[in-house]
């Protein structure tokens, strides 16, 4: 008798037990709905040299310093390229969570860059999901060393859309259309509309550590007295301290926008024309509501 | 003999079928979807501060059931950056998408009658994947047939298995506190 007493009271709890999953389970039924982005999917507002889907949040400010040494195989002389470097400084800014703006200035060819970035597409989950982001991307700049120039041959302008796709917590892959246009090509012949297809990606380490690559295929032919340039390949790693982002990479080309990492690279991996550089960017809060919390996050 | 025994078995599987009955009855049920769950981490370097107002709540007043569960991707924070921290490194979101508390209440109140009780909820605490046996102290105030469900305690990160890094260590209090309100209206299926 007691045993079958037992097995009643074990039924019985048993049905409890399942009434009380059930209660849970009638919660998230009706949160099936619900429709949640995805976000993250690069740490930065960078792969490497080339933009990200991700745009800075409201009154959030990046700041940048980004440097290219020398090539590595320039030789012991050289320090191994260390004894040269090319920066960019920038202020990059949210306006809202998906518009943002930004200002650069680039050692190389002294350029003044500005750019205008917007989220059109959170990738999402749930009802109605989003399978990517796209982020369009449109850039102006003055390369201000050749003083010969008029104004109107100093510009460049530049347009991409970025797609990308987080697939689960470790991969992320974009791909990057662009659209260059040079009112005037450093080399003399080149053409000046350029049309190249970005790859780029990334793969968490750990939570806090990635690895980045990135590669532009332009649409002409390579290495010729016209165009003696190469595709751009570039591969890093992200490390990420609370506010601060540091990049840290390998690449073959010198500059940092884009109308020189995809226009003008001459070097190639092969030969051994490699450049260390890195990227710092840190953020900082300008969100009154967050007052006295994140300025020193 | 036989009969005796047939007697009992049958007394018995009445008793539990009504207990059983009991457990079951879905009568009285009262829950929310717009639940506001905040917490806070305090420490002299930085307060930082989060607000979730997409909590569920379900209250069984006949079985005394409770169950509450929220996105955690719905904590909205000041700080940006911060709120894709805590979904990326500290909560990972990705994984543990929800936080959720199933239980019971442990000396119901008279939910007929208005006015505020002080009440304990006892059962299983899950954040972060890990789940804690824990019994919660609140207040519950029925008021024109609203059931309203207060409660402040304490989450300590280790017990979730939280991790902080040494840099941001001394910024992130080790024990958040949280704060839960939730106002229940009768529940349709």
């Amino acid at each position: 008798m007691k045993s079958l007493r037992l097995i009643f009271i074990f039924i019985c709890s048993a049905t409890a037990s399942f009434a009380q999953d059930d209660l849970l389970g009638e919660l998230s039924k009706q949160d099936s709905a619900t429709r949640m982005p995805v976000t993250a999917t690069f740490k930065s507002t960078r792969i490497v040299n080339g933009h990200s889907v991700e745009t800075m949040k409201k009154n959030h400010m990046d700041f940048r310093i980004s440097h290219r040494f020398g090539r590595l195989n320039s030789g012991a002389y050289q320090f191994f390229g260390l004894d040269q470097a090319t920066m960019r400084l920038g202020f990059e800014y949210g306006l809202t969570d998906r518009f943002m703006i930004g200002l650069g200035r680039s050692t190389s060819q002294k350029v003044y860059d500005s750019f205008a970035k917007f989220k059109l597409l959170q990738q999402s989950t749930g009802a109605g999901s989003i399978p990517v982001s796209v982020t369009l991307f449109g850039g102006l700049t003055a390369a201000t060393l050749n003083k010969e120039l008029v104004f109107q041959d100093k510009i460049t302008y530049s347009a991409q859309v970025l797609i990308a796709r987080k697939f689960g917590e470790r991969l992320s892959l974009q791909l990057s259309p662009t659209y260059l246009h040079r009112n005037h090509p450093v080399v003399t012949g080149d053409e000046k509309v350029l049309l190249a297809l970005g790859f780029g990606g990334r793969y968490k380490l750990s939570k806090r550590v990635s690895l980045n690559g990135e590669y532009f295929w332009t649409a002409r032919e390579k290495n010729t007295i016209t165009a003696p340039y190469h595709d751009s390949m570039s591969f890093g790693v992200d490390i990420e301290t609370g506010g601060h982002v540091f990049q840290l990479h390998f690449t073959n080309s010198l500059g940092m926008i884009e109308q020189q990492f995809i226009g003008e690279t001459t070097g190639t991996w092969g030969k051994g024309d490699i450049h260390y550089g890195f990227n710092i960017s840190r953020t900082f809060s300008f969100d009154k509501k967050s007052k006295g919390s994140g300025k020193t996050y | 003999m036989k009969l005796r025994i047939l007697g009992m078995v049958s007394g018995t599987m009445v008793t539990i079928a009504l207990s059983c009955g009991q457990v079951k009855a879905q009568g009285g049920m009262f829950a929310t979807n717009a639940g506001v769950t905040r917490f806070s981490s305090e420490t002299p370097l930085e307060n930082i501060n989060a607000e979730n107002k997409k909590s569920q709540a379900i209250l069984n007043t006949s079985s005394n059931e409770l169950a509450i569960r929220m996105n955690m991707r719905d904590f909205v924070f000041p700080n940006k950056l911060m709120q894709e921290h805590f979904n990326e490194n500290y909560i990972e979101s990705e994984k543990y998408p929800v936080a959720t508390f199933s239980g019971k209440v442990d000396k119901a109140p008279d939910y007929t009658k208005d006015g505020t009780y002080d009440v304990t909820a006892t059962g299983k605490f899950t954040v972060h994947g890990v789940t804690k046996e824990r019994s919660i102290a609140g207040k519950v105030k029925v008021e024109g047939g609203k059931i309203s469900i207060s409660s402040d305690f304490d989450v300590a990160l280790t017990d979730h298995k939280i991790e902080v890094p040494q840099v941001v260590f001394v910024k992130i209090a080790q024990v958040i506190s949280v704060k839960a309100q939730y106002v229940l209206t009768p529940y349709k299926k």
